[in-house]
């Protein structure tokens, strides 16, 4: 087997362009998928059924479905609903926050409900609103133990992200998938684009053991 | 206004059921301006239900409460002001792990009262010296043992300057040595003229410190009366069958 570094050389600074929009998906998808989730997951955690019942769909809709068929749907359907025309970026960034929001809220119930409910019951008796409760007491104490599973569902996404070359958002698949279609070669294209995706996802796994090592 | 001889808590007719089992049924009793109220009974009697009915951790299914002159149950009263005005130390202490001792003492009152952080600091330093462990400022709850831990859950309490500090079984988590250190501290509080409510199987703490003490078994309250009177002359059987258990 011959391997012609020459043609990744020739592609690596359209790959590494495409690798800063990976990690730019990525880490916008993880930010806005994390705040919406404690939504979703707060929402299924509700007293009242007319928030959870919602959020429940919800969580067994993204779950339930293919991402490849979100990223279609809001692709096609939601951002040109919206803004009269579609974006790869903005419909990646938007369906991939959505999925991620799914997964995270269950991080954030799992999470807020293995902390001991006497911790609750402290806070709210030294006359702090429920909301206070949650986010003095029982949050910072729910968050260290999500950090694995966070962790784990933001690698997922990473590797995720990568479906979004079929709505041609020019990340790392899309660039090797254009050097394959040039050169109608396999080797080179998709074991680049394999390194480039783990050294990524070996990265985010050594920071988040540092941090995790670090808030523990 | 409130005179002295008006009761700061009234339960009028509390009951409560978890489904079909009740577990508080007509409750009715009154407790004074600092006034020290032991509740006693067997284990599952409702007692600690009705404490936690006080300040509303539990809902009452049907009754009446007012603290303070004002009445739990209605809309327009705000709970949360009226907890504040509530101190409880719990069981299981439930001190905030994730925060250092001054700092659980000190989040009530700036969160909640909205004190500078200073001032809440000196008062949180002052609480601790008072039960006895100012050295522990820095420390965090899990280095604590079980008695340092209830006593730091006491003065988290007391540093919301509470009208009223309600106890739900204080001493029965810790080993018996410790159980001294808790009870001293709360000596000193109703020495100090602060009204309590205090559920426990501490009866020499009952007999020594109590104005009054109320027997429950089953969700009702079967007997009260001062401590000496209480304890040497029950009224009732089902007094003197539990208290010859347990004395």
């Amino acid at each position: 087997m011959d391997f012609r570094f020459d043609i990744v050389r020739d592609y690596l600074p359209l790959l590494l362009r495409g690798t800063v929009y990976t990690v730019c998906i990525s880490l916008a998808s993880i930010a806005l998928g994390s705040i919406l989730g404690l939504g979703v997951g707060l929402g299924k955690m509700s007293r009242y059924w007319f928030l959870r019942w919602p959020m429940h769909a919800y969580i067994n809709f993204f779950r339930g479905t293919p991402l490849l068929v979100q990223i279609y749907m809001v692709h096609f359907g939601l951002i040109p609903l919206l803004y009269g025309k579609t974006d790869a970026i903005a419909a990646a960034v938007t369906a991939l926050s959505l999925n991620a929001a799914a997964y995270t809220a269950e991080i954030y119930r799992a999470g807020i409900q293995s902390i001991d409910k006497g911790q609750t019951e402290a806070a709210l008796s030294i006359g702090m609103t429920p909301w206070q409760a949650m986010r003095s007491v029982v949050l910072p104490q729910a968050v260290r133990r999500m950090i694995p599973a966070f962790g784990n569902e933001f690698i997922v996404l990473l590797k995720d992200s990568s479906l979004v070359a079929l709505i041609a958002a020019p990340e790392i698949m899309y660039w090797s998938s254009a050097m394959k279609n040039q050169y109608i070669r396999v080797w080179e294209p998709y074991l680049t684009a394999a390194l480039i995706y783990f050294i990524l996802t070996y990265t985010l796994n050594k920071l988040l053991v540092l941090l995790e090592r670090k808030v523990a | 206004m409130a005179s002295a001889h008006r009761p700061i808590i009234q339960v009028t007719n509390v009951s409560k059921r978890f489904g079909k089992h009740e577990v508080l049924s007509d409750i009715s009793l009154d407790v004074a301006p600092r006034e020290v109220l032991v509740v006693i009974g067997p284990s599952g009697s409702g007692k600690s239900t009705l404490l936690r009915c006080l300040n509303l951790l539990e809902q009452p299914s049907g009754g009446e409460i007012v603290i303070d002159g004002k009445p739990l149950l209605a809309k327009e009263t705000n709970i949360v002001a009226v907890r504040a005005e509530l101190g409880m130390v719990f069981q299981q202490f439930n001190l905030f792990p994730h925060l250092k001792v001054l700092d659980n003492i000190t989040l009530g009152p700036v969160r909640v009262r909205k004190w500078p952080a200073a001032k809440a600091r000196d008062k949180a330093l002052e609480l601790l010296r008072k039960v006895g462990l100012e050295d522990k400022a820095g420390a965090y709850p899990a280095s604590l043992s079980g008695g340092q831990a209830q006593r730091v859950a006491i003065a988290r309490a007391l540093a919301m300057e509470p009208k009223i500090m309600l106890f739900d079984e204080p001493t029965s988590a810790l080993d018996p040595e410790m159980v001294g250190e808790v009870l001293a501290v709360m000596k000193r509080l109703a020495k100090e003229g602060m009204t309590m409510v205090v559920v426990t199987h501490e009866m020499g703490f009952a007999r020594e410190v109590g104005d009054r003490v109320l027997f429950m078994e089953q969700g009702r309250i079967i007997e009260q009366g001062e401590p000496k009177a209480l304890f040497e002359r029950p009224q009732q059987e089902r007094t003197r069958a539990f208290l010859s258990k347990v004395l």
